[in-house]
């Protein structure tokens, strides 16, 4: 009887073991392909949004000076921009939604609601996950100063030079900020902030934020 | 336990086995729609916004 006992737990003990192993897998895995699903959707509906949306007219100003008015802003959830980092590799290239969340960041980078567009004076936000989730911004490590980070919408061409980037505590809400940790600055430069978990996997978690100034636009 | 299980399933062993089949795709499909993502709101590192 006592062997018999014994069995059963052991069983059991193996059940969860095996459980908690597809979780893994689920979440390494499984998540990434949800994604994957969610982005070819994405992707498309973006392709739409830009062929109707009517090209603002540029009139007669030179195209030197023109700036791109950036694209309204959509709803929570729907897709915004693309966004692509060549150095992570030509093929590197994601729907940015709208909103932080997490089904919203499920679906492929968001960006922060409430914070500039691309393009416009201010702090143009973006959260992305490091592991899970098919990974957006899983080597964002890797990116340098110089490094350029682009973000397109139909014919409109917005492009960042990365500045720097650092380790900070996932209270730090000051990163965001239009001018970054000066809540209420008035905005005079054009930039760019990144944001995901540091380390990839672990405790502690830290945000990786990287910080870009818009160098073109067209 | 797996055998107290095995024992309780009806007809010959192909037919048993056939049911074990069925129930461990059942419960991964349990598994995979509800259960995983319900619980992966609770493992930390997915948060990787500032707030």
């Amino acid at each position: 009887m006592r062997g018999s006992a014994l069995r059963w737990v052991g069983e059991i003990l193996i059940t969860l073991g095996v459980i908690l192993a597809l979780f893994v897998v689920y979440l390494l895995w499984w998540t990434g392909l949800e994604t994957a699903l969610a982005q070819r959707g994405l992707s498309a509906e973006l392709g739409r949004t830009t062929s109707s949306t009517v090209a603002p007219s540029t009139g007669t100003q030179a195209t030197a000076t023109r700036v791109d008015p950036a694209p309204a802003v959509p709803a929570v959830g729907k897709p915004y921009v693309r966004i692509q980092i060549p150095v992570l590799g030509e093929d590197w290239s994601w729907v940015v939604v709208e909103g932080v969340d997490l089904p919203q960041l499920a679906l492929g980078p968001g960006h922060y609601p409430g914070t500039a567009g691309p393009g416009e004076l201010g702090n143009f936000a973006v959260a992305g996950h490091r592991a899970g989730h098919a990974a957006p911004f899983e080597d964002l490590d890797r990116l340098k100063p110089g490094d350029v980070v682009k973000f397109s919408f139909g014919d409109d061409h917005w492009s960042y030079r990365v500045d720097r980037s650092f380790l900070t505590e996932p209270t730090d809400v000051g990163v965001i900020d239009a001018v970054p940790e000066q809540p209420n600055a008035v905005p005079t430069k054009r930039l760019m902030t990144l944001t995901t978990c540091d380390p990839k996997y672990g405790v502690r978690f830290k945000r990786l934020i990287v910080v870009g100034t818009l160098i073109e636009e067209h | 336990m797996y055998a107290a299980l095995w024992a309780l399933l009806p007809g010959p062993t192909a037919v048993r086995v056939l049911i074990v089949v069925v129930l461990v795709a059942l419960a991964l499909v349990l598994l995979f729609a509800v259960v995983f993502p319900w619980a992966s709101q609770f493992v930390p590192g997915q948060d990787v916004s500032v707030g």
